[in-house]
């Protein structure tokens, strides 16, 4: 019997039918995340319960030495979430409950399959919500949000999951259960939450996030701007920015995403923009309304040529579903499609987008631009046709992109993470010094390297005991009272 | 101090200095400005103390894309200086004078506007450290957004340079607000008036009571800042000014021998307040209102009472540290309290530092 068999006999006997798969034709539902270019058809899929469901897999699974690889929604774009054929999937979508909602804490206690946007609406009552906000938000896990440290359009202002989570509970990689965090703030000792959020699965399977609460701000205001080029959008983006505004969200869209956004969901921006800007303002009312003023003033200077402010929900609904379809919509144009996150200084974002474009024109495709200007964070989606042969040249326009924003100081992967797709492109990011330090984390986690393997990192670090002599105990240590640091 | 000294000034002679004293198996103290000495716990004399003083250039200030790089060992005060003169700051505060930022980030420092821009860990975007065997690594970037491979930065955040040198910071700055309000309220619960403040819908960027009186600080455009502390006399009472008052953001301990930080649920701050006025009626206060965190001044023999302040507090979900005090009265006391996930942090610890040549005990725990 193969180990993973024996793994399988195992969930079988101790976990319910329905929570145990190995139907070939029900695997392929699990044999990609939303990054449909990679799949793999995972060995066995298990739909945890509770906590107890995954610590008993991952505990199997460390004792056979079977690899496993957690999945929320599988909504995410890099392929973190792709499974093994020699491995077991865990699905954590069961694992649904807002377990403590606790507004007067600021806080509340979510297993991972919680969906996002479910958070804000069990805590809108009370005058909260949850800030990060994946345009998948819909759908989108917690748990996957933790694994990616996921971000979002508000993220300019918010922060990202990592600032929003305060505690975790871990069932690390030898099945064992471990608490960090919690409650209240400045847990003591080393910062393992933070080291967790963002670890893409590779440090064990998160079972309950506590996470911060934000009170819901007094005012929103969206404004919509429109303008000829891209260049004086980019220019209004480093005109409010210099002029001390943080806006919630600032994000851009260029002539084609445009395109795409009306050919899908009719979110009716102005006709013959070769840009639109959609800056969000939030806080006090009075802060709001002199801000808003602010930006409309230095738009108009950018030479917007249409500026409309939303006039309640569902105006501002509209131009922000405009936004947050845009990725699929871009469907509606382009057979084939490749969605990119790279990350640039946002000073440099005229430059790389002119660079994008030349890079586009000679491998005679079009790329249509979707970003958090804010940030500098970019989502240039490659169109191609695969059925014309243009798959390769897409995927080298797409890695031309990658290489754009590490020239100019910025960074592979903004908020979709390394997962399976980028693991190439960490070296040029890193140096293998900087990548072997990093996984002395994974060895303090997972010796024995189960825990989604073969995501973020391109060669595997072994971890063994390094020779050197032992000094300096502390007496404390010596009398065997105390752990020394 | 009996030990050899080194003043490295650059990353790469750090390296080699690390790499030499390990080789040799000598334990390695590190120090700023020497403004947190007593913070921690006492830890063992090093062979070596490794000053980041001579790691004092500001690598980099890019204002256009509100980051900035600095070495280690630059004082808090001159990145402010720095990108002061572009309208931004490095949104951190916490008072110690001289505090270098390589201090700041292993100590996990903060002050009174953590209330709105977090704390280090959260504004630190890049990080270059020098392990005890002399490996110099990167982690993070130059852009704020940025999620590719670990974030060592949040690890060496408060780790009190037990996993290895804090060499170079990157961090996220924000825009320095034009005007400033402030409003001060007499009352002894100050969570119900922080409560009040938030329900008209003002956002304070600080907020803290000295035992007496709330502080609620707006920072904004000069209308808005003066109509939040409208708003607040308005709900809660008090006089508003342009200047924050004497002792803003100072610890509590500041004279006296030993400081307290204990944290809790932000619901449970009214109980947190009376458990403390229960066991040590002589403290002084300062509380960081809806942040979870209260300081306090004692004199060491209150630390009698330190154990059953802590189980009284593990009850609203905190903690209790001994933040400061000489070497000879934390010697005697269990400075850091129970710690979660112990284990993994042992294992950390073996993996960054395996011959425990690292700032030997300053963070020292009962299992």
């Amino acid at each position: 019997m193969t180990a993973l068999a024996e793994l399988t006999a195992d969930c079988r006997a101790r976990l319910k039918p329905s929570q145990v798969i190995t139907e070939p034709a029900e695997l392929r539902t699990y044999e990609c995340d939303g990054l449909s270019s990679y799949r793999s058809t995972p060995g066995v899929v298990v739909l945890a319960e509770s906590t107890d469901d995954i610590a008993y897999v991952v505990g199997r699974c460390a004792a056979l030495g079977v690899p496993f690889v957690a999945r929320g929604s599988g909504t995410g774009l890099s392929g973190g979430a792709l499974p093994r054929t020699d491995g077991v999937l865990i699905v954590t979508s069961r694992l649904n409950r807002i377990v403590h909602l606790a507004p007067d804490d600021e806080r509340a206690v979510v297993e991972p399959g919680v969906i996002n946007a479910n958070l804000t609406s069990a805590a809108a009552p009370h005058g909260y919500y949850y800030a990060p906000d994946p345009s998948s938000q819909q759908v989108c896990s917690i748990g996957g949000n933790v694994a990616e440290n996921s971000g979002g359009a508000h993220c300019l202002k918010y922060g990202f999951t990592a600032h929003h989570v305060t505690g975790l509970e871990v069932v690390m990689p030898d099945g064992s259960t471990e608490q960090f965090g919690g409650m209240a703030p400045d847990p003591v000792g080393y910062d393992v939450v933070g080291a967790v959020v963002g670890s893409e699965g590779t440090l064990g399977v998160v079972t309950e996030v506590t996470v911060r609460l934000l009170r819901t701000p007094q005012s929103v205001q969206t404004v919509l701007a429109a303008f000829r080029t891209i260049e004086a959008a980019g220019d209004a983006v480093s005109a409010i920015i210099a002029a001390g505004v943080l806006p919630a969200a600032i994000e851009l869209m260029d002539a084609l995403a445009i395109e795409a956004a009306e050919a899908a969901v009719h979110p009716n921006y102005p006709a013959g923009a070769g840009a639109v800007l959609i800056v969000e303002l939030d806080g006090p009312s009075c802060e709001v309304v002199a801000q808003l003023a602010d930006v409309e003033r230095l738009c108009l200077s950018a030479q917007a040529f249409d500026i409309r402010i939303a006039d309640g929900e569902a105006e501002r609904g509209l131009i922000w579903k405009g936004r947050k379809s845009a990725f699929a919509a871009v469907g509606r144009i382009s057979p084939d499609y490749i969605v990119q996150d790279g990350v640039i200084p946002r000073t440099a974002l005229a430059e790389v987008l002119q660079a994008i474009d030349d890079v586009a024109a000679e491998a005679g495709l079009r790329v249509a631009n979707v970003f958090h200007a804010g940030d500098g964070n970019l989502h240039p989606l490659v169109l191609f046709d695969e059925s014309q042969g243009e798959t390769e040249r897409a995927e080298a326009v797409s890695n031309r992109i990658i290489e754009l924003c590490l020239e100019h100081g910025g960074s592979i992967t903004g908020e979709h993470g390394v997962g399976h797709d980028k693991v190439v492109h960490m070296g040029k990011m890193f140096s293998p010094v900087d990548l072997d330090v990093m996984q002395l984390v994974r060895c303090a986690f997972d010796p024995a390297g189960i825990s989604n393997p073969g995501k973020v990192f391109p060669t595997p670090r072994l971890c063994g005991e390094r020779p050197g002599r032992r000094s300096g105990a502390h007496p404390l240590q010596q009398a065997g009272v105390a752990d020394v640091f | 101090m009996s030990s050899d000294l080194f003043r490295p000034t650059s990353i790469e002679r750090l390296g080699e200095m690390l790499a030499t004293a390990s080789g040799d198996g000598r334990t390695v103290g590190i120090r700023g400005a020497g403004s947190k000495e007593t913070w921690g716990a006492a830890g063992v004399e090093p062979d070596v103390v490794l000053s980041t003083r001579g790691l004092d250039r500001i690598v980099e200030h890019a204002a256009g894309d509100l980051v900035i790089t600095v070495e280690a060992g630059v004082a808090l005060a001159e990145v402010q200086r720095t990108v002061g003169s572009a309208g931004q700051w490095l949104a951190l505060d916490p008072p110690e004078p001289g505090a270098t930022v390589g201090g700041v980030i292993a100590t996990a420092a903060t002050g009174p506007r953590r209330l709105r821009f977090g704390t280090p860990r959260d504004l630190l975007i890049g990080i270059t450290v020098v392990l005890a065997d002399g490996t110099v690594a990167r982690s993070g970037g130059k852009v704020v957004k940025n999620v590719a491979g670990y974030d060592l930065g949040k690890l060496f955040t408060g780790s009190f340079g037990t996993l290895g040198v804090i060499a170079e910071c990157t961090f996220r700055l924000h825009p320095r607000p034009p005007a400033l309000r402030v409003v001060t309220t007499s009352t002894d619960d100050p969570s119900a008036a922080l409560q009040a403040v938030t329900k008209t819908g003002a956002e304070p960027t600080a907020a803290e009571w000295d035992g007496s009186t709330l502080t609620t600080v707006f920072e904004s455009i000069e209308s808005a800042a003066e109509q939040q502390a409208d708003w607040v006399v308005g709900a809660i009472g008090g006089d508003a000014g342009s200047a924050l008052p004497p002792g803003f953001g100072a610890r509590p301990w500041e004279g006296m021998a030993v400081g307290l930080k204990l944290t809790h649920r932000i619901g449970a701050m009214c109980e947190a307040l009376a458990v403390l006025a229960r066991a040590l009626p002589d403290a002084v206060v300062r509380a960081h209102v809806g942040s979870g965190v209260v300081l306090a001044g004692v004199d060491p023999g209150a630390l009698a009472a330190l154990e059953s302040l802590r189980s009284s507090i593990a009850g609203l979900g905190g903690q209790v540290v001994v933040a400061c005090a000489p070497d000879d009265v934390k010697r005697d006391v269990d400075v850091w309290g129970p710690v979660r996930g112990l284990a993994v942090m042992r294992r950390l610890k073996e993996q960054f530092d395996p011959d425990g040549l690292m700032c030997p005990g300053r963070f020292v725990v009962t299992p």
